[in-house]
């Protein structure tokens, strides 16, 4: 055994490097939360690293998981050795290849990030929902149940898996293990050779498919043979579970840990018994240990081989005390006897009692259990209480713990007091800002600590669900003993408050111990902070005699040049003061994790941190705390405004942060959820504000246009209106005619603003006198924020206009119509949600929503706030998500739904006509030629006189047209997603929603990458941009949507830029809903994936188009109809070099730094790309076309 | 024709007095070839701006900074790469290969913004095998607190710290804009300078009316350009401050430009709109021309030309005076009028 290296990984890292080292190709595709493995194999090839065959592993990434784990099981057949990693609907995807290549004894692992599938709702997080689903497909399973196991049973996976040639799925729990950081003993290169058996390797090249060797594999079989070929392969399946023993067995001479197929520890005599497997036990074991401590017969039985699963072993390993058990599932199979874990241990007991002596005195009670599904937190206090339950006499069966079931009862109580935290187990918890680097500052702590110490150390971080202004909470641990405490801090010695406003939002310090240190980042210095303080914080400190000290981070990271990043003066003021290290250590190991982290790109950046390192040590005060609080200063209220008795009950809790307090009967039983609940959410997250400046405004209404959260807003209204005017509201006469005697104003909401700067840029009204004085101007928020809160209120209390006057084919215009999407948390300056923001304005009260999976399923639909909205009729749009890869096929379902309902509607107005006024029942049925704003007012009109009518008819057709009426007025049916799905995982099922003719309006926003998860590339990614899984930079040609859809005919198609050409736009949205059949919009939307400046990104979008890297253009089926030209150009010939645009573009530039060479290469390329493609298009402008007409060809 | 082009330039022998001065030009290998083939003494190449790799830096961190670990899903939003290729390590590989590739002395030029990066490039740059090293001095004084001693400061400070730390022949590359050029000359020399360069052209910013903004616009130099550094030229060459070296720069387009600026003071004739303009080729023709020239007019050497027009050797000194200006008004009136 050679001398043990220690590192810091989370299990993602971890794995990856396992699965590197062990195959030849690797197929990914991004999928939260095993992303992070797929990333690290890619860059690990992209710097050349070798697998221990001594060649670079190819990765390849897919259209989908699907298609990742096609490609595995071609690598497979064809005999190289081959993995992926996955996660959720990810796995499930692959399910059908995974009977393929089990039913073919083929050795593989795929290692998986075990995460929630989504039923009611879509869940980023952790349990074993989706490798349950897989446990029928014939692999084995093998659970790790920590960062030091996930990385050793990749490696054993791998080998018995050769050994065994029965394919291995390899998990471990998503988010708590595979982004724990931890200490781990690595496994070397060598160790690794050891282990990997080239007899068993070699035989797998042997069994390939070779033309010098033919044979057939993948045949189709009949009644007659099937079932006997079936059950051929029955021998290899029940020598597995000995393979991977004696591979666990020879992995422990290597390393010194040794492993069991299940694994039992507690009490020798223990009478009650958990059975579980996953991170869940880390938690489990510290409570077992505990409880046993002090004589209670308790144990923990650790299921590591799962599948398949042997009877024999799991009796033995039993204590023959066990007299009752509590089998924990983390997952839920609605209907079912109980859960699978569960439903094995009983058959097996079963198995056992059945087939001789036992080895029980009495036969265990067996009782299942849920726990910790999508995460939810899982403690030692919840392990007391299932071993409470067991010892009842009559247990709560199918119980669950961690939740308050007030519904079906299945709950356990817990006691929140019992805790196992060692005394001597630091613990700390950083409250941050996404954007200040708090977590990547405790990721380097960990790593400090970890590598510099003989401690260890372990470091988990939960983020909030917004992308603009998240807040973070780091948790670390570092003590004398591997740390396997599965779970959030509830105890802390140490809370770091990073930002000061956090204080009047959140209890940070809900979790700190009598004693403990508050460090606080504070604008105030120490004889001055206690004032700034909320009561409820003064209370607290003062009841928890806490230590309290304050740095002036912020103004420390500014004079060095860091800006925001406080992250490096935290850390250091928190190694000053915790005195894990001596202080001049410390100070040393941080440097050093600074160089580590900053050496490759260059000096600057690392000088700046090491003199906020020294500055930050000079700058820490200790504050004096007086005996009283005496604040008058309250923490806000997690919601303002008017709300239903829902919201109030739980929206507003959840955003407190007491969303796992709530019971289950709070909840909807279907996943339905209110719209119109971000406006109630102010989390004032900007420090500047947008203020108007009427004098010079030319009412253009572009800031209002642009704006990514509707936090600008214009808005018409009669010079008589009524109301409370405050002093400080603004306004200029409303120049157009269709208003008269009306005013404008521009209106700032302060505390939804994320202070993105993109209203600003793209104002064209400047002071004469002042030049960089325009109509919109960034000013400090504080000074301005009582007015301009007042000034909103207003602007809400004003009557919007009357939309069947609004002249919306203008921009102007448009922006007077009410956003019905507004506030979302989306990234300050969004490249998308303007797009989203005008469908909402101009089709928002018929508007469906059929929404991908990505950004815009997050910000749009991620607990506990959504930003569609209602007017103030209360309608709105009606929006859902399905899954990534279906999402035209479920909006296209919806539009069938839609006409059904229209028919039916129809008919039923016919076969009542006889009882209603038959000229209403005439208008009610015509058709509109071109659907306007006053055809619907009137249609909504006509649908209030036929209520009124139905009311007076008894008859249940009559109720059920009531029901419906509302069908007759035209819905709009939009199919939104990014360009992973419209180009990649979905592009096959939104063809074929293209192909069909029905009425569908499909939305790309174009990022050109992967953004929700980090920034992979996709088809859309262009050729010379450097995205994740195309590190070197994209090598081949962006793929072009809109021409595949050109290519139907009947398909209107537009692409679009709103910040080069928000007039194209506007028109654009207008034609493809008015046009019958099925439209694409190609939606240009810039991303902080491009790495450009967000505030300029709009007109940045100018460069876009100038340099023809993004041409506009709309192609309309009305016009090939008609004989014309139906595809036009709406923007001029390039005038731009490619090089200038892409020179304003990190994904570009830094390429052209990195490989010169390469980034020229592909440069030339792309340039000839957009010649190419305008020369094209140029041709095909003037191309005639004569096609059947609309109605033939397209169905509504 | 039997002229001696050769010329003594920082301490260095140069076989003529023609050197292209910072450019694009003398940034690309293949014409630096050239250059050296059209006769070119010395090259001074492209400056190395510190506060353009500073910039770099903090560009490259902040796109990997930008909203990092902001959301569960989305921890970072590049992949990390093999090599970012940051600092001056490209430049110095450029450096090397010139010096590799070059017989002719090859003169690095730098442009710091801070102490220790004035320094501690220069140090590479020397290690790197620089012949000699061009300070390419270049900042606007804008505080109104700031005396001029106090800036005149700044580039003795700057000038000590490199000279402490590097043995190579020093050029201290200048602009006009001094209230007693003469007296921060003599400053310069004394604090290590081995030569001067006259004069450093400020990249003036222009102004866009329509967008409106201001923007940064390269404008070559003209002939007429050559006047403001042939007479401070003319003038600190008749001070002969310790043998230090002179260059001129700006405006030189010609070989009757490259002999004027020689006269009056000028060690070598530093050319960039020009060789722009008409490609390295263009060297070659000048130095014939100055040749042609040199012994029609029976001078035997370059080294003859050198100062022979500067303030104490000209028949009119006070020309380079207040003088001069009231007869170029004159003489320019009679013109016209």
């Amino acid at each position: 055994m050679s001398d043990i290296r220690y590192a810091t990984l989370d299990a993602n890292e971890a794995v990856a490097r396992i699965a590197h080292a062990t195959n030849e190709v690797i197929a990914i595709y991004p999928i939260t939360p095993a992303s992070p493995m797929g990333e690290i194999a890619d860059t690990m090839s992209a710097m050349e690293q070798k697998n221990i065959f001594g060649t670079v592993p190819e990765v390849v990434e897919m259209q989908s998981e699907g298609g990742a784990a096609g490609a595995v099981h071609g690598v497979l057949q064809a005999g190289a050795l081959s993995t992926t990693f996955t996660a959720s609907q990810g796995l499930l995807l692959m399910i059908p290849n995974m009977y393929k290549i089990a039913g073919e004894l083929t050795p593989t692992v795929f290692h998986i990030a075990a995460r929630t599938l989504a039923t009611h709702a879509l869940s980023i997080f952790g349990d074993h929902s989706d490798v349950m689903a897989v446990r029928q497909t014939g692999w084995a399973m093998l659970a790790a149940n920590s960062v030091q196991e996930a990385h050793d049973f990749s490696l054993i996976a791998q080998t018995a898996s050769l050994q065994s040639r029965i394919p291995f799925v390899h998990f471990f729990d998503g988010f708590r293990t595979s982004h724990e950081v931890n200490k781990i003993a690595l496994i070397e290169t060598d160790q690794i050779r050891e282990m990997i058996d080239m007899d068993a390797v070699k035989a797998h090249r042997d069994r390939a498919l070779d033309p010098d060797q033919p044979v057939l594999r993948g045949t189709a079989q009949n009644p007659d043979v099937f079932f006997q070929a079936r059950e051929a392969a029955n021998p290899f399946y029940e020598a597995t579970p000995e393979i991977v023993q004696a591979t666990m067995d020879q992995f422990a001479r290597l390393t010194g840990r040794a492993y069991r197929l299940f694994e039992y520890v507690g009490a020798k005599d223990a009478e009650q018994v958990i059975v579980m497997m996953g991170s869940g036990c880390g938690a489990a074991e510290e409570a077992v240990n505990a409880l046993a401590a002090r004589g209670d017969k308790v144990g923990l039985l650790k299921v590591r081989l799962y599948r398949p699963f042997d009877v024999g072993k799991l009796i033995d390993t039993l204590p023959a005390t066990t007299k009752a058990i509590a089998v924990l599932d983390r997952t839920k199979e609605p209907g079912s006897v109980g859960e699978p874990l569960y439903q094995d241990v009983v058959c097996a007991l079963g198995q056992h009692a059945a087939t001789g002596p036992s080895r029980f005195a009495s036969m265990p009670r067996v009782i299942g259990g849920r726990y910790g599904l999508s995460s939810k937190e899982f403690t030692p206090a919840m392990v007391a209480s299932v071993f409470e339950n067991l010892r009842q006499k009559q247990p709560q069966r199918s119980f669950t713990v961690g939740i308050y079931d007030d519904v079906s009862n299945t709950s356990l109580p817990w006691n929140r007091d019992f805790s196992t935290e060692p005394d001597d187990v630091h613990r700390a918890v950083f409250y941050g800002l996404g954007s200040d680097g708090t977590v990547g500052a405790t990721k380097n702590t960990v790593k400090i600590i970890g590598e510099s110490t003989d401690l260890h150390a372990q470091g988990y971080f939960v983020y909030d669900s917004k992308k603009s202004g998240s807040v973070t909470v780091s948790h670390l641990r570092f003590g004398p003993r591997p740390i396997h405490s599965t779970y959030l801090i509830e105890r802390a010695n140490f809370v770091g408050c990073h930002q000061f406003q956090f204080l009047h939002r959140i209890d940070v310090l809900k979790s700190a111990i009598p004693g403990a240190t508050l460090l606080l980042n504070s604008p105030y210095p120490a004889d001055e902070v206690w004032d700034q303080l909320p009561q409820e914080v003064q209370g607290q400190i003062i009841e928890k005699q806490l230590k309290v000290f304050v740095v002036d981070a912020l103004q420390i990271a500014a004079d060095v040049g860091l800006g925001g990043r406080i992250n490096t003066v935290m850390q250091t003021c928190f190694f000053a003061l915790s005195g894990v290290l001596p202080r001049e250590e410390a100070v040393k190991q941080i440097k050093k994790a600074i160089s580590k982290t900053y050496e490759r790109k260059g000096e600057t950046v690392l000088q700046r941190n090491h003199e906020a390192v020294d500055a930050a040590l000079a700058a820490i005060e200790q504050v004096k705390v007086p005996a009283k609080a005496t604040s008058e200063l309250h923490q806000l209220p997690p919601i303002q405004g008017e709300m239903s008795d829902f919201v109030e009950r739980v929206t507003a809790r959840i955003i407190a942060g007491e969303g796992d307090l709530l019971p289950v009967s709070a909840f909807p039983v279907d996943g339905t959820f209110p719209t119109a609940t971000a406006k109630l959410e102010k989390r004032s997250i900007a420090n500047e504000i947008p203020i108007w400046d009427p004098e010079i405004c030319i009412a253009c209404g572009l800031c209002a246009l642009v704006c990514p959260h509707a936090a600008i807003r214009s808005k018409i209204f009669s010079n008589e209106a009524n109301g409370h005017r405050p002093d400080s509201f603004q306004s200029i006469p409303w120049k157009g005619k269709e208003f008269q005697n009306y005013s404008l104003t521009i209106q700032v909401a302060p505390d939804d603003c994320t202070g993105c700067r993109v209203c600003v840029d793209v104002c064209p009204a400047r002071s004469k006198e002042v030049a960089k004085h325009k109509a919109i101007n960034m000013e400090p928020k504080l000074p301005h924020l009582e007015a301009e809160r007042a000034n909103f209120d207003y602007f809400l209390s004003l009557p919007e206009a009357d939309r069947t006057h609004v002249p919306a084919d203008t921009i102007k215009g448009s922006q007077l119509l009410e956003p019905l999407f507004e506030f979302s948390g989306a990234c300050a300056g969004c490249g998308e949600t303007p797009y989203l923001k005008l469908l909402t304005q101009l089709f928002g009260d018929r508007l469906l929503v059929a929404n991908a999976t990505g950004c815009s399923s997050i910000y749009g639909g991620n607990l506990p706030t959504t930003p569609w909205t209602v007017d103030d009729q209360g309608r709105g749009p009606a929006w859902s998500n399905s899954l990534f890869e279906d999402n035209g096929e479920f909006g296209l379902g919806m539009r069938l739904a839609v006409n059904q309902k229209t028919d039916y509607a129809q008919t039923l107005l016919r076969e009542l006509q006889g009882d209603l006024d038959p000229r209403l029942v005439e208008n009610l049925l015509e058709d509109y030629p071109v659907i306007t704003e006053e055809a619907i007012a009137a249609r909504r009109e006509l649908i209030e006189q036929l209520r009124t009518q139905l009311r007076k008819l008894d008859s249940h057709r009559a109720a059920e047209l009531n029901q419906l009426a509302d069908s007759l007025v035209p819905r709009s049916v939009w199919v939104v997603g990014g360009d992973g799905w419209a180009f990649d995982i979905g592009f096959g099922g939104l063809d074929h929603v293209l192909a069909s003719g029905f009425n569908v309006n499909v939305l790309v926003l174009d990022t050109g990458v992967y953004s929700n998860t980090g920034g992979q590339s996709s088809k859309a990614t262009p050729r010379a941009a450097v995205a994740k899984f195309a590190a070197r930079g994209k090598s081949i040609r962006k793929k072009d949507l809109g021409m595949l859809a050109v290519a139907y005919g009947n398909v209107y198609v537009a692409q679009i830029a709103m910040g080069a050409n928000p007039n194209q736009t506007l028109k654009v949205f207008q034609e493809a809903e008015s046009y019958p059949g099925p439209s694409l919009i190609l939606a240009y939307s810039h991303c902080i994936a491009h790495g450009i400046d967000i505030s300029t990104s709009m007109t940045h979008q100018k460069d876009a188009v100038r340099s023809g890297f993004w041409p506009l253009y709309r192609y309309d089926p009305r016009l090939a109809y008609a004989g014309e030209q139906p595809f036009r150009l709406d923007c001029r010939k390039p005038s731009m070099p490619f090089a200038q645009f892409a020179a304003k573009e990190g994904r570009f530039a830094i390429l052209s730094r990195s490989d010169p060479e390469r980034s020229a290469r592909l440069m030339e390329l792309a340039q000839r790309d957009i010649d190419d493609q305008w020369h094209y298009y140029e041709q095909l402008a003037g191309v005639e076309r004569d096609m059947t007409n609309g109605e033939e060809d397209s169905q509504t | 024709m039997n002229v001696n082009l050769s010329t003594n330039y920082l301490g260095l022998k140069l076989t003529s007095p023609l050197v292209p001065s910072s450019s694009p030009l003398t940034g690309d290998i293949d014409q630096l070839l050239r250059l050296q083939e059209a006769g070119a003494g010395a090259v001074v190449l492209p400056s190395l701006f510190e506060e353009t790799i500073r910039h770099e830096e903090v560009e490259v961190a902040g796109l990997y900074d930008y909203q990092d670990h902001t959301y569960a899903e989305s921890l970072s939003y590049f992949p990390e790469l093999p090599d970012y290729k940051l600092g001056p390590d490209h430049y110095l590989f450029q450096l090397e290969r010139a010096k590799k590739t070059l017989r002719i002395p090859v003169i690095a030029s730098l442009n710091g913004s801070s102490l220790s990066g004035w320094s501690d490039y220069a140090s590479q740059m020397q290690d790197a095998g620089a012949d000699a090293l061009e300070l390419n001095i270049y900042f606007v004084p804008t505080d109104p607190n700031e005396s001029p001693s106090q800036v005149e400061e700044r580039y003795i400070e700057l000038i000590s710290a490199v000279e402490e730390k590097i043995t190579l022949p020093i050029a201290v590359k200048i602009g006009p804009f001094f209230t007693n050029l003469a007296f921060t000359a003599r400053r310069l020399v004394e604090a290590g300078a081995d030569g001067l360069v006259l004069f450093n052209r400020y990249l003036e910013p222009d102004i866009d009316m329509e967008v409106p903004a201001v923007e940064p616009k390269l404008v070559l130099s003209n002939p007429h350009e050559l006047r403001l550094p042939l007479r401070w030229l003319a003038i600190l060459s008749a001070l002969e401050m310790d043998g230090a070296s002179l260059a001129a720069t700006s405006g030189i387009h010609s070989a009757a430009d490259a002999i004027k600026a020689i006269a009056a003071g000028a060690h070598v004739a530093m050319l960039a709109s020009s060789l722009l303009q008409k490609g390295p080729a263009h060297l070659a023709t000048i130095l014939e021309e100055m040749a042609t020239w040199l012994d029609e007019h029976e001078y035997t050497s370059v080294q003859q030309l050198t100062g022979s027009m500067n303030r104490s050797n000209s028949p009119n000194m006070s020309a380079f005076e207040r003088a001069n200006y009231a007869k170029a008004l004159v003489s320019f009136s009679d013109r016209t009028i």
